[in-house]
């Protein structure tokens, strides 16, 4: 039986989504911890967007189980204490963006005072009189987010919200985000903006083709440093690397070799590359960066399943 | 669900579409309910029986008729197009995702639409019963003839009659962007049924095939047409029908309005929003 005390915010289990023969979700297990912001990541066409709908009930799943804050999704119990902006806002372009909100409202049972908050939260109480349809796309954006915050939710699903913003805007958007991370609102964060994700996240979960490939704190998924090295042969550069420190430890990027390897190796494998004739021109610490660590993962994960 | 209402009636009432398709109803039963045949009346002869009929059909006693006389055809259109474009535009926006995730179930949701039509859709009647009750009065003064004005009971059969007739249509066009996702495609399909489709079974059809003359008796269009003709609409009025009794249409319009209705709730409730 499950523990509906304390139920994480998210959790799915053996989570699938077929489309006749096409498989959007795949047997997903995640399972996102109370106050985190929770990274997810994945390639166009990974996923993502259908299991951010089926967490809100929006897409029915074809088998797998899915529990939102102990609740099926979709209730009205637990609607009422998640907000979410799901591929973009969507908002009745004949209206106001107060007007929008007021309307939204009223369906959520949010008192109308509540309106003006969000709309300040967001920047926007100086526009919240202009017809939506006159909105730019960072503005619509904000107006989405606002959309999201109006029930003051427990958990937040967040796709794509700094789309259309200027660097200010996903400035303090990030930051809008971290503080209602410290508030104890839960979030699942969906970006291309790794970077961004990178600045926010406590965890990040990975999926491709429908299946979660990797899911970790962003510190450990980026792993520790690395050792990158210009050389003048890579080939051979490579092989005399894998001979010294195994295979497995070895990578080529960008027409350099990068070694996981400890700190205090740095002299010695110098040292056996130019005792094996190869001529190092460069040798310097590398953090890997999370676009990195994504691009690894999708790609193998490509060329694997290709 | 009086949330859900409200909430929908503030969308609707804000919408300039719903105002312009009220406005066109209004006016087209005004100049063919009205302006027309008094027009013919003040060109025509005199003396000629046919030219002081023209008259008898625009005072106070023939409101009702004239009032709900659009409703079997382009009234009903005009309340096809407002269902349509009620949840039809849900689609085009991609706000349904919006609204189904605030917390009312989706049938709630649902319900709230249907029931602003419903307000909608009494507006729409009780605009062509003003409209046409302040035209037939300010005609029958100027002519200086008696102001015969229905009883309240009549006055209230044509507007329950037209309201259940102009509702059947709007959830046709309901089930139809529920079925379609969208607003134009039902609203197309609609039209064609309504202004083109009918008239051919009716017209060139049934006269020639037994079995359309029969399925007549089934269809949408000929039932309001009947259940309006039943209630004082002219022969003339396209629409008009008197295929089947006025029971028979009242129940073929509910059982319509209320299978439709069933239709696009159940739709909308097992299917995904994508």
């Amino acid at each position: 039986m499950e523990n509906n005390h304390n139920p994480p915010p998210v959790r799915t289990r053996e989570l699938t989504k077929r489309y006749g023969d096409i498989v959007a979700v795949d047997k997903l297990n995640l399972t996102v911890e109370p106050g985190e912001i929770y990274g997810f990541l994945g390639p166009n066409g990974a996923g993502k967007t259908t299991t951010l709908r089926m967490l809100l009930g929006l897409i029915r799943s074809t088998s797998g189980s899915v529990r939102v804050l102990g609740r099926a999704p979709g209730t009205a119990d637990h609607l009422a204490r998640v907000g979410a902006l799901i591929e973009g806002p969507a908002f009745y372009p004949h209206l106001s963006g107060g007007t929008n909100l007021r309307v939204l409202a009223r369906y959520a049972g949010v008192p109308k005072t509540r309106v003006a908050e969000v709309l300040g939260m967001v920047d926007l109480e100086n526009r919240a009189g202009d017809r939506y349809s006159t909105y730019s796309l960072g503005m619509k954006q904000r107006l989405g987010v606002a959309a999201a915050l109006l029930k003051e939710p427990q958990l937040l699903i967040l796709d794509e919200p700094t789309n259309g913003l200027d660097p200010a805007g996903m400035a303090d958007m990030r930051m809008l985000i971290r503080q209602l991370g410290t508030e104890g609102c839960t979030v699942v964060l969906s970006s291309h903006l790794l970077g961004e994700v990178q600045q926010v996240c406590d965890r990040v979960g990975v999926i491709s083709h429908g299946r979660l490939i990797a899911e970790s704190t962003v510190a450990e998924l980026r792993g520790g440093q690395r050792l990158r090295i210009d050389v003048d042969s890579l080939d051979d550069a490579a092989r005399a690397a894998r001979d010294l420190v195994g295979a497995e430890f070895v990578h080529i990027v960008d027409d350099a070799l990068e070694l996981e390897v400890e700190a205090d190796k740095a002299a010695w494998v110098n040292g056996e590359l130019v005792n094996c004739g190869i001529a190092v021109s460069q040798l310097r610490w590398r953090e890997r960066d999370l676009e990195q660590v994504f691009l690894e993962l999708t790609e193998g994960e490509l060329s694997h399943v290709g | 669900m009086w949330a859900s209402t409200v909430a929908e009636l503030n969308t609707m009432v804000r919408r300039g579409a719903n105002w312009l398709m009220l406005s066109i109803a209004v006016v087209l039963m005004l100049t063919f309910g009205y302006a027309v045949p008094y027009t013919a009346y003040l060109r025509g002869d005199s003396d000629s029986p046919a030219t002081a009929h023209m008259l008898d059909t625009v005072l106070p006693d023939h409101l009702v008729g004239i009032a709900i006389g659009g409703l079997p055809f382009f009234t009903g259109a005009i309340g096809l197009i407002i269902g349509a474009l009620a949840v039809g535009g849900e689609y085009g926006w991609g706000t349904w995702k919006t609204l189904l995730t605030q917390g009312p179930s989706r049938l709630t949701v649902y319900s709230g639409k249907l029931a602003s039509l419903a307000v909608a859709n009494a507006v729409l009647v009780g605009s062509s019963f003003a409209f046409g009750a302040a035209s037939t009065a300010i005609i029958a003064s100027v002519e200086d003839k008696a102001a015969d004005w229905p009883s309240l009971a009549d006055l209230a059969t044509g507007f329950g009659a037209g309201w259940m007739i102009a509702m059947m249509w709007t959830m046709a066009g309901v089930v139809l962007a529920i079925a379609t996702r969208g607003v134009a495609i039902p609203i197309g399909v609609g039209l064609v049924w309504m202004l083109g489709v009918q008239n051919l079974l009716a017209g060139i059809a049934a006269p020639l095939l037994d079995w359309v003359a029969d399925l007549q008796k089934w269809l949408p269009g000929p039932n309001a047409g009947s259940l309006a003709g039943a209630l004082g609409v002219a022969k003339t009025t396209p629409g008009y029908s008197d295929i089947v009794s006025s029971g028979h249409a009242v129940a073929l319009v509910a059982a319509y309005l209320l299978v439709f209705a069933a239709i696009g709730g159940v739709v909308l409730r097992r299917r995904d929003v994508v």
